[in-house]
This record gives C-alpha cells, sequence and structure tokens, in this order.
C-alpha cells in the first residue's frame, strides 16, 4: 500500500481527518522552506504537497501563482527538488507529493523523474494539466518506482470517468471542490455532497476535499464523505503574513 | 484513448475540469457542424457579412521589383480585418447552436478579440476578452472597437502581459463558467479539438485561393504558398487544400523578433524543442527546465511562444518548410507593399510578403502566392513610434 494511503489511513483510525497541506518548493525561501516542513511534518500532516513551480499554472489561482512565480525568479527547479529531498530522505513522517505541471517533468525526462522520486522518499505525483486521456506514459514512468500517479477529480465528472480513474489507482484521490483555480472561498458548492459521495463509491482508496478550503469549520458538513483536505492558498498567505506553519496547523489538529 | 495528435504533436494536456467542455465541444462538431442548418447559415454569415469569397490580388508593380509574380490572398478584406472572422463567426454560431450565450476568447493583436466581438453581436451573445496588459496599450484602436461594439476587456497583468498570459488567464475563466461560455479559441493551437475546429473553418482560405488562382492562370497552381505563422491558423487555413499537391512549395514564416542576438523571438518551431503548453504537445520556447520563454515580435499577433501541432507536425514530415522574417525586415515589406500597391498589411502578414522581398532571387520568375491576412491599420501606432 502507498505510503500517502497509509498515513491518511492512520489518521482515520485516529478520528480525524487526514492532512495535506500544499506549498511550493522554495516558498518563502529557500532556507524557510525546509522549516515550513518540518513544522508540517511535526503538526501532524499526512502527506506534504510539494509545489513544482511552473511559468504558466493555468489551474491555480493568484496566491499560488505568485508564490510559485517568486520561486522560479529563486531558481527553484526540479533537480533542486529532488537533490534537496534526497538529503533529507526518511526525516519526514508524513508520505511527500509532488505536485505540478506536466512541462518541467516531461524536460527532466520521465524515466530519471521516477527514478530521482523515489531515490528523495516521494509517494505521489499529481499533474494539473494531464487528464485520464494524456496519463498512461507518465504512469508507465512513475509506478515502477512507487510513485503513485494521483487522480484529480471534480465536480464535473462523470461517474463513468471516475470509474476509469479509479481503476488502478494509487495513494488517494483528489476531489476538486470547486469549478475553478485553486484559492480560498467563503462557501463551497452545494453539490459537493452528492458528487463526494459517489467518488467514495467508485475508489476504494482514500479521497482528499481540496481547493478553496482554509479552515476546519468548512469540513463539518462533509463528515464521512471524505477522508483528507488540502490546503494551500490559506497556508501560503499565513506564512507571507508573517506567521508560522506551525500556527496554521494548529485549528486543524 | 489519445485523441486530438498530428503525429506526436497535440493532445489534451489540460485539467481533468476542463474534459467535460472539451468532450461536450467534441460531440457539437460531430452533431451540429454537418447538418443543413449550420452549414446554410454558416455560408450565408460568410457571404454577406465578412464578404467572402475574398479576392485575390495580383501585384504587377512588386512584381516587376522582385522579377516574379506576386499574387495575395486578401483576407485583409474581410470585415474586421483579417482572417479570424471565419474561425469566430464559425465557432460562436456553433456555440449558439449548443445552447451557450457567452462568447469568451483570449487576444495578442487584437483582431481575433475584434471577430469575436463581432460575432458576439452578431449572433446576440455577450463578449469576454482576455488580453494581455501590454497588447492593450500596443492595439489601443482594436481595444476601443471591442468596446463600442459591447465587449468586456480583461486586462491580464500577470506574467509577461502577452497573449500566452491572455491564454492562461482565459482557461482559468474557462474552467469556472464552463456551462454558460464557449472558448472561443483564436488560433489553430491548444487542447483538441480546437485545432482541427479552426482549422475547420479557416480553410476556406486555401479552397478559395486555389480556385482562383488556377482561374487565373489557366488551372495552373502557384509555385510557392506562403503564410506567416504565430500560432498558425491563417497559415493552416492557407495551407490546407495545397497540402496534397506536390508540385506546390510551402513556406510558413515564424517571427524572428529583433534578430539580435539574446532576443526572445516568436519562432518555436526554428528555435524551440518539443513541449507541453496551453493544452498541447507541440513546439515551444523553453527553458532546459521546462519554463515557458516569453517571446518577442513587433507583430502582436505572432507574439507567442508555442505554435499549433499540426505546423509541428508538418514540419517534421517536411511538408513545409519553416522560416524566419526578422522585425526590420517585416517593417521593410510594410512599407514597401504600402507604397507600390496601395495595400497597407498587418504586421503580421508583412512577415510573410517580406519573405517574396528577402528570398527574390531564388524566386526568380516563379509564382508566389502569399495570404495577407489581415490589414495594417492597427499597426500604425506601432509604425508612428519607429518610423
Amino acid at each position: 500500500m502507498n505510503k500517502m494511503q497509509v498515513k491518511i489511513e492512520e489518521a482515520r483510525a485516529k478520528g480525524k481527518v487526514g492532512l495535506i497541506p500544499f506549498l511550493p518548493a522554495g516558498f518563502p525561501n529557500r532556507e524557510q522552506f525546509w522549516k515550513e516542513m518540518e513544522e508540517l511534518d511535526a503538526a501532524g500532516a499526512s502527506v506534504i504537497e510539494i509545489g513544482m513551480p511552473f511559468s504558466d499554472p493555468v489551474a491555480d489561482g493568484p496566491v499560488v501563482e505568485k508564490a510559485s512565480l517568486k520561486c522560479l525568479e529563486d531558481g527553484i527547479n526540479l533537480t533542486w527538488i529532488l537533490t534537496e529531498l534526497k538529503k533529507r530522505k526518511g526525516q519526514f513522517k508524513a508520505a511527500l507529493l509532488l505536485m505540478g505541471y506536466l512541462n518541467p517533468v516531461y524536460q527532466y525526462g520521465l524515466d530519471k523523474f521516477g527514478a530521482d522520486c523515489e531515490a528523495a522518499g516521494v509517494s505521489g505525483l499529481i499533474i494539473a494539466d494531464m487528464p485520464l486521456e494524456e496519463s498512461q506514459f507518465v504512469k508507465d514512468a512513475v509506478e515502477p518506482h512507487n510513485v503513485a500517479l494521483v487522480p484529480l477529480i471534480g465536480l464535473n465528472t462523470t461517474k463513468e470517468r471516475m470509474r476509469l480513474y479509479a481503476d488502478g489507482a494509487q495513494g488517494f484521490c483528489y476531489f476538486v471542490s470547486v469549478l475553478g483555480t485553486t484559492g480560498q472561498r467563503e462557501s463551497l458548492p452545494a453539490r459537493i455532497k452528492e458528487k463526494l459521495a459517489e467518488a467514495k463509491e467508485v475508489f476504494d482508496i482514500p479521497v482528499a476535499l481540496g481547493f478553496g478550503i482554509k479552515h476546519p469549520d468548512q469540513l463539518k458538513e462533509f463528515g464521512g464523505l471524505m477522508d483528507a483536505a488540502v490546503f494551500g492558498s490559506a497556508l501560503i498567505s499565513h506564512i507571507e503574513s508573517g506567521h508560522s506553519s506551525d500556527s496554521f496547523m494548529e485549528p486543524w489538529k | 484513448m489519445k485523441k486530438g495528435y498530428f503525429g506526436d504533436f497535440g493532445g489534451q494536456f489540460i485539467p481533468e475540469l476542463l474534459m467535460p467542455p472539451l468532450i461536450e465541444l467534441e460531440e457539437a462538431m460531430k452533431t451540429i457542424l454537418p447538418t443543413e442548418e449550420f452549414q446554410t447559415r454558416f455560408t450565408n454569415m460568410l457571404k454577406e457579412n465578412v464578404g467572402r469569397p475574398s479576392a485575390i490580388t495580383y501585384c504587377p508593380n512588386l512584381s516587376k521589383d522582385l522579377g516574379l509574380d506576386l499574387w495575395l490572398k486578401r483576407e485583409d478584406l474581410n470585415h474586421s480585418g483579417a482572417h479570424k472572422i471565419n474561425n469566430t463567426l464559425g465557432q460562436g454560431l456553433l456555440a449558439k447552436m449548443m445552447g451557450k450565450d457567452v462568447l469568451l476568447a483570449e487576444t495578442g493583436a487584437g483582431m481575433h478579440g475584434v471577430a469575436t466581438t463581432v460575432a458576439a453581436a452578431m449572433l446576440d451573445m455577450k463578449a469576454v476578452i482576455y488580453m494581455g496588459a501590454t497588447d492593450v496599450v500596443r492595439q489601443a484602436p482594436n481595444v476601443g472597437r471591442m468596446r463600442l461594439m459591447g465587449a468586456e476587456i480583461v486586462a491580464v497583468e500577470s506574467g509577461t502581459k502577452t497573449l500566452k498570459d491572455a491564454i492562461n488567464a482565459a482557461l482559468r475563466r474557462w474552467l469556472s463558467d464552463q456551462e454558460t461560455t464557449h472558448y472561443c479559441f483564436g488560433t489553430a493551437a491548444g487542447p483538441h479539438p480546437f485545432p482541427t475546429l479552426v482549422r475547420e473553418f479557416q480553410q476556406i482560405i486555401s479552397k478559395e485561393a486555389r480556385e482562383q488562382f488556377m482561374a487565373r492562370n489557366d488551372g495552373n497552381l502557384p509555385d510557392v504558398v506562403v503564410a506567416c505563422v504565430g500560432g498558425g491558423s491563417n497559415a493552416i487555413g492557407m495551407f490546407h487544400n495545397f497540402v496534397p499537391d506536390e508540385s506546390v512549395k510551402i513556406v510558413g514564416v515564424e517571427a524572428a523578433g529583433t534578430g539580435e542576438p539574446g532576443c526572445y523571438s516568436s519562432a518555436p518551431i526554428d528555435h524551440g524543442t518539443d513541449g507541453v503548453l496551453h493544452g498541447m504537445m507541440s513546439k515551444l520556447l523553453q527553458t532546459e527546465d521546462g519554463q515557458i520563454e516569453p517571446s518577442h515580435s513587433i507583430a502582436p499577433g505572432l507574439d507567442y511562444p508555442g505554435v499549433g501541432p499540426e505546423h509541428a507536425h508538418l514540419d517534421a514530415i517536411g511538408r513545409v518548410d519553416y522560416t524566419t522574417i526578422n522585425d526590420a525586415q517585416a517593417i521593410n515589406a510594410f512599407k514597401t507593399l504600402s507604397r507600390r500597391e496601395g495595400i497597407i498589411p498587418a504586421l503580421e502578414s508583412s512577415h510573410a510578403v517580406a519573405y517574396a522581398i528577402e528570398n527574390r532571387e531564388k524566386l526568380q520568375g516563379k509564382s508566389v502566392l502569399v495570404c495577407l491576412s489581415g490589414r495594417g491599420d492597427k499597426d500604425l501606432g506601432i509604425l508612428d513610434q519607429i518610423l
């Protein structure tokens, strides 16, 4: 069983929702990024999503885009991310996942990427601009290295497509809560419940809810329909305003 | 399961949340496009509103100067001033018949934005146009036209503030508004089915040009067919019906920017490598790390770091020769065609005209048919700053 699934199910066994924070690699700067990673890990994150910065992040809202572009300006690239992770392999209790867009991964070389992820202790991968139809060649390259390609589905994904995504899926399923980009929202669409129920029925791995999540109170009405929560923009804004990851995680503990 | 490939290029590299509207669009192409109702309405709009068929024009003075027979396919004579209207009316009508009421578009030079706004007005739809903040300044006359015709203009301040960022922002808007909105993609690029859909609406350029040229030249085909290539919609339209004609040399002209070392060009086929952007696997200007490079051309409509996947394929199989023209050569062509024939070409189209001028020695005695994709009134502001 993939480490991401193990960690989320550990949280569930304690009656908790799995916590999946997202931070762009190298944010807010190279040194502090690792301090934030350590705090997120110590605060009980099940999976930590590390963003691979890309110049044209079409699925991201303004907060993640701005943070990612800043990381690019600071020279963050996949070589840095994987090299630094390799140095710290085994230091994190949480499972590690890389999230980004296909082109940087494609240029890095898919086979090398899979092998280097394994060497760096990365358990999962999300490619935001790669639907089911285009995913096989990436899956073939990373799965032999025990890196799961996490399916990303949403409110407009039919049950039929969910089934295709679920076939052989590992780790967890990422359910996008809104038709839109990443970023905090005051309220979430009412349709989520019905679609989450469908996803829970189709996937036999944990289902995580992400996009627009900023506080645990938002999740109360989804009890039993989700296993984990993903939060990125709210965490980035919190760090940008001078606070620590640890204090952000406090209400989630 | 993979769809929409031209050889190794194309595909659907977009977030899962955009797959349903793309599947819906693909379905509409199969069920609505072939109907008599669509075809009749579309043909009538092209005739009555666009002014099709557009002329082909022989250029006697420039032909004499250059020692070749120069012909122009006059997309600049279309209503709204460029080839873009063929595509926007087609997509607009399709969207209307799909039950959408908003046309969303990105634009660089502004011509696609204007054409989308025209289509929206004609079809009683709303137009929402995304444009890089830099291009809003560079193409002020077109911004004015769009506003006059009722479009909502969104100036995009992120990234390089040009076409690629306008596309990113428009894709984000489409994510949210997909139920009511059709993304009227402006060029033969992007995720499947856009490259095929746009070619379907633009191939009328070469259908007409081929028939018109043969009618004027005793049934003979031109020796050379030329078009400028940004995303590549006028070019794919101009090339499509000549591709099977083996005797016809086909030339695509990319923008070399200033031509100076270190300048970001807009020539991904000549200077780029394989990669994924805006939903397609194609040729891109990018760093070794896969970050997209900013592009540069004096012609805003060519200022794009990618190219439609069918062009990447036509290059890979050697059917089309892709070459480059720089800003100075394009400006020279802009002035030359204006003075010698009384036709002011768009800066984009000037790159294609410049090919004939710069290569006149090897084209001696040949017939050269150039797609004049748009008119240059919109570019006088840019030229005022330079000349």
